[in-house]
Order: C-alpha cells, then structure tokens, then sequence
C-alpha cells in the first residue's frame, strides 16, 4: 500500500471559459495628410463684449470661426446641388477669407477653401462667396462656387443609375434603424440612404445657417421610401442635425425626391418640437 | 520507530516532510477520519506534536478561488476591448481590474457623487510622493461624447501598462502624479445609453421647467453668466442657476482646490478636431497665450504625425465660440497654466457617434499629444 498522495492541487485548473470577448485590432484610418499652413492673415481687432454682435471684417484668419462658418455653409451648397448616394463632399480647409458689408443688406464672405469629395477622396481647391442677408426675416444665404469643376464633374453615375434601377420597382428601403446606429454603425446595404439623407438635410442645413451657427447632420431616426412618383425615387425621413454654436439638435421631417438625372429636390419640410425631456418615453438607440 | 512505520502502513499517512533521522521533525497530513487515532497514538508514545494547519480543504479553497479571480482578472485587461463603447458598470469594473493589475502605479478615489447618486472614480496615477505636482484630465462631461470616454479609458491603461518601458511617461510619473476622470458626467452617459444618444448635461432637475440637466461646461466660475451660454434650462448650453450648481462640477473643484498641487488641467471633449487653450469667455487673449499656443501646436504636431489627422489650434474664443463658464478657464484662472481642451474626432461625419473602430486610431495619435503636454509640463515646473 503506497503513500496516499496529498490532494491534487491542480484540480483548480478547471477554469471555465466563460467569457467571450472579442479583441478588435487597431484599424489605420488614412485621412489626407494636407499641409495645413500657418495662418498668415494677422488677427482682425476683435471687441470683447457682446462678441457675437459685432463680427469680423476684412481679412479674416482662416482657421477662426467666422471664416470657419461660411465655409460650412459652401458645403452644405455642394451637397444639395451635386451630391448623392456615392458624391458627398466635406471642408477640408479654409485658406483665406475675406467678410465685407453690403450696406443695408447684409454680409459678404469671400473665402478660398479646399473641398474633399468623401468618397472618391479627392481634393481640390475653390472661391467661393457667401452672403448673408440682414433684416428681420430670416432669410437664407446665397453662395457662388467657382473654379471648383474637376471636384463637381467626377462620376459617380453607373452606381446612381443601379441604386436608382434597384429601387424604383423592386426593393423598397424603410427603416426604423438610426442611421449611424449609436455606435456609429451604418449596414452597408442602408450607407447610400445615410448619405442620401445628409444630402436632403444640406437643404436645412444651407437654409438655416448664418454667422451663428455650424451644422451638421448628426443622425437619421428613420428613413422611408414611398411610391415613385415621376420617375423619381421618394423618400419621407426624420434627421438630427446639431449646431455646434447653440449645441442643440434640432430635429427635421424631409420629404424628398432624387434620382441620378435630377439630384435631390426637397418637396416639403418640418420642423419637429423641441421635445422636453420628461415627455420622451424611454428608447434604446 | 517500527510501531510507527506499522501505523503509517495502516492508515497511509501523507509524509510532507518524510522521517529521516530521530533527531529531525516529521510533517504529516492526517486525513480526519483518521485524526483521533493518529492523535492517541502520538500521545501514548509521548511524540510530542503541534497542528500546523487545521483544515488543508479549507486553505486549497481559498487559494482555488483567488486564483479563478486572478484568472479573471488578468483575462479582463488583457481581453478588454478598447474598440468598443461600454456602458457605465463596465467601464467602473474595468477600472477595478485595472487597480489589481497594477497596485503600485493605480489607485481609484471616490471624489463624490453625481446627481442621481452614481459614483465619481478618479484613476490615481503615483510612483509615490507626497502631493507631487499633478495633471489633471476629464473625459466625457458631455455625454454625448462618447470617443472621449472610450479614449480615457485606452489611455489609462496605457499609462498603466507603459510605465517603465516608456521612458518619457516613466520619467514624468517619476515626478508627477497624473489624475484621470474617465467619466465626468456619469448620470449623462447612462442617459445616452438607455434613453437619448444625444443628451449632453448633466441630469439634475430644474424647478419651474420640464427640462432637465445644466451644461456642465457652462457652470464652472469662470465669467460664469456671460455671453455664450444659455438662461433656459431647455437649452443644451443652459448655464445652470449659479456657478457649480452641478454635484459634477462642485467635486472635481474641490478636489482640485483641497489638492492644490496641479500644474496642468486637461478637459476631453468631442468633436471638431480641435486644441484650445484659455480663455472662452473673452476673446482677449490670456496673459500666457504664446506658450500655450506654442506647447499646443507642437502636441498638433506629433498627433498629427500618427495617422495625418488635422487639428486647429487657438483659444476657445476664437476658434469655436465665445462660452463663458467652462473647465480650463476656471482651471487657469485658479493658477493651473498648462490648460488644455481637446475635442477629438471627427470634424462632423459621423460626429458625436464616431465608429467604434476609430476609437484605438483617436485614443493613439491624442496620447501623442498628451504627452508631449505632459512632457513639457514636467520640464516647466512653476
């Protein structure tokens, strides 16, 4: 009869396994590396108080907001005139401004700016004007684009033409799916209505800005498409925007059309009430 | 000796220390049922005894338990996904695993609560010392911001792992306590989880409105009241009813003030690509702009340098808005001169719901940054 040996230790090592937990590798984001100049205007004089009453003229610093804001607002003027499901474009930089009085009537900004297209990644330098007009009523800014062509002209038609194909008779897109979902996550086959989306909300946007304000749009709560009317795709959505000035999320009903030949005309818009916090029902998004 | 060896033969004694000579001591593990009799036979033989563990079960219990948890642990921090958004008691279990991993680097403070009670962590970041000069971060005081969070929490394992292989970070840690509020407005951040990805403030209520929350970067004392946040609580930019009003706010200056030792004082934010320094609520410039512009453009410089993504550098003032009543203006007004805010990626996209797989790429090129403030913080004592 041997020695009983002591009582196996390792018996611990039964362990189960029972997390899963996925590591996902760091993923290179590749943005363009653009040289990004010092700014060579000097600092108009700026008056202190009641800063946002008295605004910049003259020579403006590129990288400050007044120029900053009116470029945004060429953007959202790109977008509705010449973006769709595969063209959306973005400020990349502002080179140089340049903000005037128009006696009477408002304000003119001239600015020198780079625009990206998204999702072809290309660059390319443009002038561009922006007025807005003073008054009462809050009326829209008015932009001249020029010498920005070769950005404008890239084609993006043959995956227009089989998005538009696909949907005018045989798939249907509706969806209560937030677009990006709160992790940022868009399903590939719902990305071409994401941007459709950021392209109707750039009516809004451009309509809405002035010197006080800098839009985007933040999310889609819900897009959907109706019967094609006219040849063209219909679609009803429900966007956020954000202003990054007041920081609010103002919330807009769009009721659009598009298609490769036309673009996107916005036929009818709301605005939805700022809706207090105690009256929203709880909602995972 | 031989009625001994006749006893272990019968009752297949456990030597742990086997019988060499008479003249050495002898351990043995006696299995209970046998206890009794192994005892009267020690005492009948006057070999004199003592018990040195009373219950060997009991002991490989304790040890089979702290191991699973060891386990669990280690896994945990090597497995947590940092290119994913974690709800609160996630990232608050994290921050526990973190602590037990590295127990002579990182210690979590209690620093208050928030409005709706949760707790406020700050990681401690400390070779020793006693009150040495700090940096301070917060991270995600607008809910919203969610890339800001999830930065703070890569970074501080960073920090935590980093220590003594960088050199830089282990000679700043050397002499510098770093402290990290990974979630600033922790009522917020769950808000945006289960009801409204958008919520920006904190969640206090306001008497007289159906709105609730005050803006968190509005209500600190500094121009508090001033052009560039709001008197309506409805608003997102609500300045609150006076200066740290907000639970939130009131601990992190306390904390500050009863330290009295911070050089540097850093708020994260989201988005817009953008460093800023003092002052929002004037646009005049603060009395050390040229070297706080100086240290942030060269931080540009080396975040840049990662994956070539662009910030701008300039006061809040000019280069967002004017808004009175936020963090860094108060913290360089109270004396900490190496004031900084970031806001992170990216410059409207996807804006406050940046992919999960841009939060390694954002939290990587923005240590790069911070760094180099924390580099030159230490080479800058005042």
């Amino acid at each position: 009869m041997g020695l009983r040996r002591a009582i196996v230790l390792f018996a611990l090592m039964e362990v189960t396994w029972s997390l899963s937990v996925t590591t996902i590798g760091p993923e290179t984001v590749s943005t363009d590396a653009s040289a990004h100049p010092e700014p060579a205007e000097e600092n108009t004089e700026q008056k202190e108080a009641a800063e946002e009453d008295v605004m910049a003229t003259g020579e403006l610093n590129p990288n400050h907001y007044p120029a900053q804001r009116a470029a945004k607002v060429v953007q959202h003027y790109l977008n509705l005139r010449h973006g769709s499901p595969y063209k959306l474009f973005g400020l990349k930089e502002v080179h140089s401004g340049n903000a005037e009085e128009v006696a009477d009537s408002g304000r003119k900004y001239q600015l020198e700016i780079s625009v990206h297209e998204i999702i072809s990644n290309t660059k390319e330098k443009c002038s561009a004007e922006v007025f807005f007009p003073s008054g009462a009523k809050q009326l829209s800014p008015q932009v001249q684009v020029s010498s920005c062509e070769e950005i404008l002209k890239l084609d993006a038609k043959s995956e227009e033409e089989a998005l538009y194909q696909q949907y005018k008779t045989n798939k249907t897109v509706c969806t209560e799916k937030r677009l990006p979902d709160s992790y940022g996550h868009v399903d590939p086959e719902m990305t071409p209505f994401w941007h459709l989306s950021i392209v109707a909300s750039s009516f809004i946007m451009l309509k809405e800005s002035t010197e006080n304000t800098l839009y985007n749009m933040a999310q889609v709560a819900n897009i959907t498409q109706l019967a094609t009317e006219n040849d063209q795709l219909k679609f009803d959505c429900h966007v956020l925007l954000h202003d990054m000035v007041s920081q609010e999320i103002p919330q807009w009903k769009l009721l659009f059309t598009w298609s490769p030949a036309e673009g996107v005309k916005v036929l009818h818009t709301e605005q939805l009430p700022h809706i207090h916090q105690s009256e929203k029902q709880a909602k995972p998004n | 000796m031989r009625g001994f060896w006749f006893l272990l033969v019968l009752v297949s004694l456990d030597f742990w220390r086997h019988p060499v000579s008479t003249e050495l001591p002898v351990d043995v593990r006696v299995p209970r049922s046998h206890l009794g009799a192994v005892k009267e036979y020690l005492h009948a033989h006057s070999i004199p005894f003592t018990v040195m563990i009373d219950d060997v079960q009991e002991l490989l219990d304790q040890e089979k338990a702290e191991m699973r948890e060891n386990l669990i642990r280690e896994r945990n921090t090597r497995n947590f996904n940092f290119a994913a958004y974690h709800p609160l008691e996630t990232i608050y279990s994290w921050m526990d695993t973190l602590v037990a991993q590295h127990p002579n680097l990182v210690t979590k403070l209690e620093i208050g609560r928030s409005y709706e009670n949760r707790p406020m962590y700050v990681l401690k970041f400390s070779t020793g010392g006693t009150n040495r000069p700090a940096i301070w971060m917060d991270l995600g005081i607008h809910s919203r911001e969610w890339v800001s969070q999830a930065t703070g929490v890569w970074t501080a394992n960073k920090i935590a792992t980093d220590y003594g292989t960088d050199a830089s970070l282990t000679s700043v840690l050397n002499t510098m306590d770093i402290y990290m509020l990974i979630v600033a407005n922790p009522d917020g951040y769950v808000f945006s989880h289960t009801n409204d990805r958008m919520w920006r403030k904190t969640r206090s209520p306001n008497s007289g409105s159906l709105c609730v929350g005050v803006d968190p970067n509005r209500n600190w004392d500094a121009g508090f009241g001033g052009p560039g946040s709001s008197t309506s609580p409805c608003s997102d930019a609500y300045r609150g009813p006076f200066a740290h009003s907000e639970i939130e706010v009131k601990n992190i200056v306390n904390l500050v003030q009863s330290h009295g030792n911070f050089k540097s004082f850093i708020s994260v934010h989201a988005y817009s690509q953008l460093l800023m320094y003092p002052y929002g609520y004037t646009c005049k410039s603060a009395a050390d702009q040229a070297e706080l512009d100086y240290v942030a453009r060269a931080a540009v410089q080396k975040l840049t340098s990662l994956y070539g993504t662009t910030y701008k550098v300039g006061n809040i003032c000019n280069i967002i808005y004017q808004a009175s009543g936020g963090s860094i203006d108060w913290s360089y007004d109270v004396g900490i001169k190496y004031s900084f805010a970031f806001e992170l990626r990216d410059t409207g996209w996807y804006g406050f719901i940046l992919p999960a797989n841009q939060i390694i790429p954002t939290a990587s090129e923005t240590w790069l940054a911070l760094k180099h403030i924390m580099e030159y913080v230490r080479d800058h004592p005042y």
